[in-house]
């Protein structure tokens, strides 16, 4: 990069850097070779950072659903993990709307986080509204649907985020499809206190969210929000949860985030649908998930998908299908 | 909105203090915190750089965002507030010499202050629109200064304490510095 | 001139260390300490553009105009800075995600700057790549000693790069005997840690000690 420009420059003789001709000449060959090579950085390292950060949410997901093992899984298992799950784009509601399926955009192509930065792809939320304390949230937003082996629904993974004490938490939360219970909740970015708010990173605690022995009732039969993160060492309810200690702010952050996004501004009217046994979204046909697959795994690692679909038996499928996978001890994010 | 913007002057003032939270702009924090009367000129200048660059680069990102070039970010804004700095210097210079004989030798500071870049960052990171990063860059300057004239005015009487030979001088601003980002900790999940 | 080399990688690690010593480049060595895997990718970082930067510099610096010296510069180093940053981001993107902004503040990191103004234009390439790999050995002491403390206290591990945490301490709360100090992981701990950092070294080289 640079030693180029030094041999090109010298060989002239009598060439003065201080002359104005001089100063702009070599301002210009800086700028020129310095673009180029970042340019050139940029460029070559983007598919492998885009491959990175697919893989930092699929991963993310799978955590919250129970399926991911730390230790056991590595980025290469993702795609091979996601068989049983589905994607869909979704409608959040707004207005007079309760949300439905979105057809308009492409599954590959929609990216949800710069969504809430644009004018189009997102709404401000009613302060009186705004449980979350996050302003303004994208119209549409990515589902993932968990498979039984049989091509039911068995749980939901949501986009959840919203404020704590220092930051935006953002996680996924995963819930029940009939029930309402739920089944795991992982935060991949954040900037709590560590130690005291940062636990929300903590397995144990995490753990609480995917009991499968005494679940964790997020909603009510009439669609109400029921969750309560109580004071620490007073959770007895079915609808109660320890908060942090010495985090208080940070506990209700995340109760009222989940409060947020499970309620009737969010996901709440796809759930009531769901719990009442309409599907208020088309899926393909379990075995050819492929599709939904596809739109968010890597074209490259793909071909695995294949021959893995075949064999409905796999270990994983069951793992993914049988509820007990949920009972599995939340993993620490890897993030 | 107001209430949105005053909530971005208090958070960045107390419970996000550049200096005391983020440690930006510690270089020139330290060692121009010796006395008062440097320390407010440099608070100010420091003001209105960051009162300035942050809105401009605010709209910088967004048209390098319109283009995906967003990798071109760190060299635009650190070439944003060198010039922005230089402009700033030639026109106090000009037309108000009385300002600029007070700010003059530390606006060239400025444009290696990791606060001053820094302020841009962390604007990019929250996604902020045009008219907060105008509240955020002018309240992030304030709050930086604010810790500099404190730091400035606990030095002043430091002078006077007996302090073991090897803590003299920097040592014990480090040890200062660390008590008052504790106070400052006390402001954290405040709101308005 | 073997030994000129010598010093010129050696020194700035405790006779001229640039944090303790002329307390350049401390804003980013404060924030990316809490956890010891952190630090060290900060740290070599700072080292590889510290060196590289002051080495480009160097070989450039009878073409550089006088008139745009600063600006000329901070080009070379923003444009390294900038590959650090999309490498990280390529091959680390758990780290490069928590360091976040702190990467891109290496730009302002007085001591990558200090290098290229105070040495590289003055001394050759080779001479001026080890000066920068020294001060980035200089900074990389105060850092990874920062990282250790504040983890091995704060958290009750050691989380090496690539390894994972190790517990050094077992935590109460797991069935250990350490209480956590919860202090070590926020702010002012890392202003406490550097302050008692440089007592220690002026104890051992007492000319460092300020006249005032």
């Amino acid at each position: 990069m640079q030693p180029n420009e030094t041999i090109s420059e010298t060989p002239q003789a009598g060439f003065d850097p201080n002359s104005p001709v001089g100063t702009f000449v070599v301002a210009l060959a800086l700028c020129l070779v310095c673009s180029f090579v970042v340019s050139f950085a940029a460029v070559a390292l983007k598919p492998l950072q885009e491959k990175n950060a697919k893989n930092k949410m699929m991963r993310n997901v799978l955590i919250a659903a129970g399926i991911w093992e730390n230790g056991k899984h590595t980025d290469a298992d993702i795609p091979q993990l996601f068989q049983n799950v589905s994607v869909i784009l979704w409608d959040l509601p707004e207005g007079e709307t309760t949300g439905s399926q979105n057809t308009t955009l492409n599954l590959d192509d929609y990216d949800q986080q710069k969504a809430v930065s644009t004018v189009e792809g997102s709404i401000a939320i009613p302060t009186d509204l705004d449980l979350a304390g996050i302003k303004k949230r994208e119209k549409v937003s990515r589902v993932y649907i968990v498979r039984t082996a049989d091509g039911g629904i068995d749980k939901l993974v949501l986009p959840v985020y919203g404020k704590g004490l220092w930051s935006t938490l953002y996680g996924f939360l995963a819930v029940d499809a009939s029930t309402h219970e739920s089944r795991g909740i992982t935060f991949y970015k954040h900037a709590e206190t560590p130690g005291l708010g940062g636990e929300v990173d903590n397995p144990k605690w995490k753990a609480h969210w995917a009991d499968a022995k005494s679940p964790l009732q997020l909603r009510d039969a009439e669609g109400n929000v029921v969750l309560d993160v109580t004071k620490p060492g007073n959770a007895n309810q079915p609808n109660e949860v320890d908060g942090l200690s010495g985090a208080t702010i940070t506990s209700n952050g995340v109760e009222n985030t989940i409060r947020y996004w499970l309620g009737k501004n969010a996901f709440g009217p796809m759930l009531d649908q769901l719990a009442s046994g309409t599907v208020p979204f088309t899926l393909p046909e379990s075995g050819s998930a492929d599709s939904a697959v596809d739109g968010v795994s890597n074209p490259e690692v793909a071909t695995p998908t294949e021959t893995a679909t075949d064999e409905s038996s796999s270990p994983t499928d069951d793992e993914a299908s049988t509820p007990d996978a949920a009972s599995a001890p939340a993993n620490e994010t890897t993030n | 909105m107001l209430q949105e913007h005053l909530s971005i002057l208090f958070e960045s003032v107390f419970s996000k203090n550049l200096a005391l939270s983020f440690f930006l702009g510690m270089c020139t924090f330290l060692a121009l915190s010796k006395n008062m009367k440097t320390a407010i000129g440099l608070g100010m200048a420091v003001v209105v750089v960051q009162g300035i660059t942050v809105p401009v680069n605010n709209l910088i990102y967004q048209l390098l965002a319109s283009f995906d070039l967003e990798f071109l970010g760190l060299i635009s804004y650190i070439g944003t507030i060198a010039a922005m700095v230089q402009i700033l210097e030639m026109f106090l210079d000009r037309y108000v010499p009385a300002l600029y004989n007070q700010l003059g030798i530390f606006l060239p500071l400025i444009t290696v202050n990791c606060a001053i870049l820094g302020g841009s960052l962390l604007m990019i990171e929250q996604q902020m629109t045009f008219p907060q990063s105008v509240t955020y860059g002018v309240s992030s300057g304030l709050g930086w200064a604010l810790a500099l004239c404190a730091l400035a005015g606990v030095r002043e009487k430091l002078k006077y304490n007996d302090i073991p030979a090897g803590l003299r001088g920097l040592g014990i601003t480090f040890i200062t510095v660390g008590l008052m980002a504790m106070a400052f900790l006390a402001f954290a999940g405040i709101e308005i | 001139m073997a030994s000129k080399a010598k010093d010129a990688l050696f020194d700035p690690v405790f006779k001229r260390n640039p944090i303790a010593l002329l307390v350049l480049g401390i804003c980013s060595a404060l924030a990316v300490t809490t956890v010891f895997d952190k630090a060290v990718v900060m740290a070599i970082s700072v080292t590889v553009v510290t060196a590289c930067s002051s080495a480009l510099v160097s070989l450039i610096r009878n073409l550089i105009p006088n008139s745009i010296r600063i600006i000329v510069e901070m080009t070379v180093i923003a444009s390294m800075v900038i590959l650090v940053d999309q490498l990280l981001k390529a091959f680390l993107p758990g780290i490069a995600d928590q360091l976040s902004v702190f990467v891109g503040l290496i730009i302002t990191n007085c001591i990558v700057m200090g290098r290229a103004e105070g040495f590289a234009l003055k001394n050759g390439p080779w001479l001026s790549f080890l000066d920068g790999i020294g001060n980035g050995l200089g900074y990389s002491v105060i850092l990874l000693f920062l990282g250790a403390v504040r983890e091995i206290f704060g958290s009750g591990t050691l989380t090496l790069p690539g390894l994972g945490p190790l517990t050094i301490l077992p935590l109460t709360a797991d069935g250990g005997f350490y209480v956590r100090n919860g202090l070590m992981l926020m702010p002012p701990s890392a202003f406490f840690l550097i302050g008692l950092f440089i007592w220690g070294l002026r104890t051992v080289y007492p000319n460092q000690v300020e006249k005032d």
